[in-house]
């Protein structure tokens, strides 16, 4: 299987996956660790696919959504944007609004 | 490679000319920047398309010689 298609098939079969630095419980990268926090915030299920243990995956996800840094959040399919994206999309309350439009269940602050 | 901020305006300005371009340098040290982009032209693409014409414009300098751009676009207001 190609790159593009591993790529392909991960985001299309898991709800939220984030493309990082690291893993989830090790973030390598500080931009990496944002979006974790914020999803961790969100409570929302999610896959981390860590580009640092394949050169293939770090190059194949830059090319698949045409987008040159990681971080790389994908809900649903969709490519939403980097780290400075999804924290914009956060504060504004528009992130959880995808989540909860695409069918997941969000943590509210009580 | 550090990149100075006006390169980074420049190569904005280049590819967007209507683009209003506000650069920080945050750490002083030419490599960490933030960005802000604002352009009449970026109305009615999202915010992956608004990044995604940065980004070109920059033409690949962005995850090589610049590593950290913080970046947040929009357009003016009215």
């Amino acid at each position: 299987m190609g790159i593009e298609q591993f790529i392909d098939n991960e985001v299309k079969s898991n709800d939220v996956v984030l493309f990082m630095k690291g893993t989830p419980q090790a973030p390598m990268c500080g931009f990496s660790a944002q979006v974790i926090q914020i999803l961790d915030y969100l409570g929302v299920p999610y896959k981390g696919l860590n580009v640092l243990e394949s050169e293939d995956l770090r190059n194949g996800v830059k090319a698949y959504s045409n987008w040159p840094t990681i971080p790389q959040l994908y809900v649903k399919g969709e490519f939403v944007g980097g780290c400075d994206i999804v924290r914009e999309m956060f504060q504004a309350g528009e992130l959880q609004s995808l989540m909860k439009d695409s069918g997941m269940s969000v943590k509210t602050p009580a | 490679m550090p990149m100075n901020a006006n390169d980074i305006e420049k190569l904005i300005k280049t590819r967007i000319p209507d683009a209003e371009v506000t650069i920080r340098d945050l750490a002083g040290d030419g490599d960490h920047y933030a960005a802000t982009v604002i352009a009449e032209s970026f109305r009615g693409k999202s915010r992956v398309q608004q990044h995604q014409l940065v980004y070109e414009a920059l033409k690949g300098q962005m995850g090589g010689a610049l590593h950290a751009l913080a970046l947040q676009t929009g357009i003016p207001e009215a």
